[in-house]
């Protein structure tokens, strides 16, 4: 174990995965030591094995499949040790909806990272890369897309695309790449009149080979810390347009659905919409404080 | 004074314009970039109207119209004549102020909107004011005590304010506040029943019209039913501007005119809230503008847990109608509003700030 830190530590790197896995790992050091960052590290990883392992921890399904006097007797049980978050109208249990649901939340956060990013990653180095018209071009576009209203957006896409999580998770795509364009267009007008570019344009690399080799990859520490920030907005967009009934529809255990559910009871149930509630909550909570975490490490310079 | 200037006369007329383009550029850019972003925003909202999966047609007069109705439309619509063709009549519609007709009240598009808009408006106002009465120095005061408690403490609530759903906030605060302590009006719309049909209706904002009216119980009632919402619409962009009135007042206090004021014996007092806040009005101007146009959007879930009559909820019951005129013409209102906060925030930066280029 000490032979492999003095490895990574060592002053002299003797190849690049050297030198690249020490600085991982003095990143990590720094990360490791501060606590509300790990604190939200817990929560996002304690989210996706929720998710990896849902059928295993939820007690019971997402449905509890019962009718008549059955479920008369179990429907709206306030939380007990059988039921630890209570039961729902139709005597589903509370707790294993939102363990289920929670396989919902990390898909709209996975589909949503690997695409707007990407897309605005594209478009704002290309742009920042080429300059000239093509930069006009793309950056008055990502203007017009900066200035729309994304929750009414969201609305208005999923009401033509009909209601349902594809449309949700579609409209919350469209809406949110232009911020990530900018801050790599920013990133990419830094970088591109230094030597050691200049120096790779010389030796004959070409347009392409400049911008995926030598751009991306200095821009991408900063859209980490970025797209993780903006990541608690996103669920919170996905649970609203949830709880407005255009996103996921029932019986799936949408967060932001259950809380709708819930309203009608607030005032009788308020076990409902409490629990999913807090389950959104702490999961942007934890993608709040490990981009503010990951900004501390790898973006030292933007810290607020 | 000016006599010594006329010899250079020539010279300052020429540098005057030139300083006279240079503050115009900014303007230009604003309109052009409104002109260019409502053109987007047209083109996007045709775009969704037209190419949807259902008929365009059935979507504005509902499925159980009359073939004859449905051929009528087909041709007001102008959907046998090309798509370029199609867009220019759209955008001359909607210039005219003709959004089409809603399927669900069965009223014009902008007379139903001239109906809700005001009561978001009133929303949306007064959460900006409480955003800046609160927001603002709760700021300055973490900035003058950075990295001590009450620095921390504004943080934790930024930090909550981020990262709640505001229905669920909303839904929780209904309970204890109505339900528990009974300090506010059932949240059950603007008014109560009892002053709902007296009151006369003149610019729609329920607590300028009790105002209007001199009717004092009114007016209770209604600042009974809206301080609620209004607090938790509040709630993010009193987070939001705390977080950047205290960076911007770090800025501020770490300039040498505040050194200099503190060496000549200004009271700190006098330095936080005239010297530093004073200079931090520039940058928090453009903010405050950004944020209120972000709540008039973020009305849209708080109406629905008030049961708020407005154009958020106006927006949502049409589109659980599938009314899609009410809905992409509301979308066009709250998108333009916002679209003009937006960009004027960008401009009252270039304006106020002489460092912006």
């Amino acid at each position: 174990m000490t032979e492999f830190k003095a490895w990574l530590l060592a002053e002299n790197p003797d190849s690049r995965a050297q030198a690249t896995l020490g600085r991982s790992y003095l990143a990590w050091l720094r990360f490791y030591r501060n606590p509300l960052a790990m604190i939200g590290l817990v929560i996002v990883v304690a989210l996706i094995l929720m998710a990896l392992f849902a059928p295993y921890i939820a007690p019971y399904g997402m449905t509890s499949g019962l009718t008549g006097n059955e479920l008369a007797l179990q429907r709206f049980q306030p939380p007990s040790a059988a039921h630890w978050f209570g039961t729902d109208g139709q005597a589903n249990d509370v707790f294993s909806r939102i363990v289920i649901g929670s396989r919902i939340t990390l898909l709209i956060v996975a589909i949503v990272i690997f695409t707007a990013p990407i897309l605005g990653f594209v478009i704002g180095t290309v742009s920042g890369y080429f300059g000239g018209w093509v930069d006009g071009v793309l950056m008055r576009l990502t203007d017009i897309f900066l200035a729309f209203p994304k929750l009414v957006l969201a609305l208005a896409l999923a009401a033509a695309m009909g209601r349902g999580l594809e449309s949700a998770i579609f409209a919350i795509a469209v809406t949110s790449w232009p911020a990530y364009a900018r801050l790599a267009r920013a990133e990419t007008l830094t970088i591109r009149n230094t030597d050691y570019l200049a120096a790779a344009k010389l030796q004959g690399a070409s347009h392409w080979r400049l911008i995926t080799g030598h751009i991306m990859p200095l821009c991408l520490s900063s859209l980490i810390v970025r797209v993780t920030l903006d990541m608690a907005g996103i669920i919170l967009t996905a649970a609203g347009l949830g709880f407005l009934g255009l996103g996921a529809q029932p019986p799936i255990p949408e967060w932001g659905a259950m809380i709708a559910e819930g309203r009608d009871y607030i005032l009788s149930y308020w076990w409902l919409a409490t629990f999913p509630g807090l389950a959104i909550f702490t999961v942007a909570l934890g993608f709040n404080l490990l981009g503010d975490g990951l900004r501390d490490v790898l973006d030292p310079k933007s810290g607020a | 004074m000016m006599s010594g200037f006329t010899t250079k006369g020539g010279f300052l007329t020429v540098f005057g314009r030139a300083m006279h383009v240079q503050k115009l550029r900014p303007l230009l850019h604003f309109i052009s970039m409104l002109a260019m972003t409502l053109f987007g925003l047209l083109l996007l909202t045709f775009v969704i109207g037209r190419l949807m999966p259902t008929d365009p047609v059935i979507a504005v007069i509902g499925d159980k119209a009359p073939e004859a109705l449905y051929q009528k439309t087909y041709l007001e619509m102008g959907l046998d004549k090309p798509i370029v063709t199609q867009f220019g009549y759209y955008l001359n519609s909607v210039f005219h102020g003709d959004l089409g007709t809603s399927v669900r009240t069965a009223n014009p598009v902008t007379e139903d909107i001239l109906n809700y808009f005001p009561a978001t408006l009133e929303l949306a106002t007064l959460a900006i004011i409480f955003g800046v009465l609160f927001g603002v120095p709760i700021g300055v005061l973490a900035a003058v005590k950075q990295n001590k408690w009450p620095d921390n403490l504004v943080r934790v609530f930024a930090l909550i304010g981020h990262s709640s759903p505001i229905f669920w906030l909303a839904m929780l605060a209904i309970v204890v506040f109505y339900q528990h302590l009974d300090w506010v009006a059932a949240p059950e719309g603007r008014l109560s029943v009892m002053y709902e049909y007296t009151l006369p209706k003149v610019t729609n904002m329920v607590l300028i019209d009790t105002l209007l009216a001199g009717d004092w119980g009114a007016f209770k009632d209604a600042f009974a039913h809206i301080v609620l919402p209004a607090s938790l619409l509040s709630y993010y962009s009193v987070a939001y501007l705390s977080r950047m009135t205290r960076s911007f007042m770090l800025d501020q206090l770490q300039q040498e005119y505040i050194t200099t004021a503190r060496v000549k014996g200004v009271s700190e007092r006098a330095i936080i809230w005239k010297h530093a806040l004073g200079n931090a009005w520039v940058p928090l101007i453009t903010v405050i503008a950004l944020s209120y146009a972000s709540l008039l959007e973020g009305s849209v879930l708080t109406e629905i847990v008030f049961s708020w009559p407005g154009l958020g909820r106006y927006i949502t019951d049409s589109l659980l109608a599938a009314d899609m005129n009410a809905v992409l013409g509301g979308t066009i209102v709250v998108g333009f509003v916002f679209i003009l906060l937006n960009l004027t925030s960008d401009l009252l930066y270039k304006i106020f700030d002489p460092r912006a280029k």
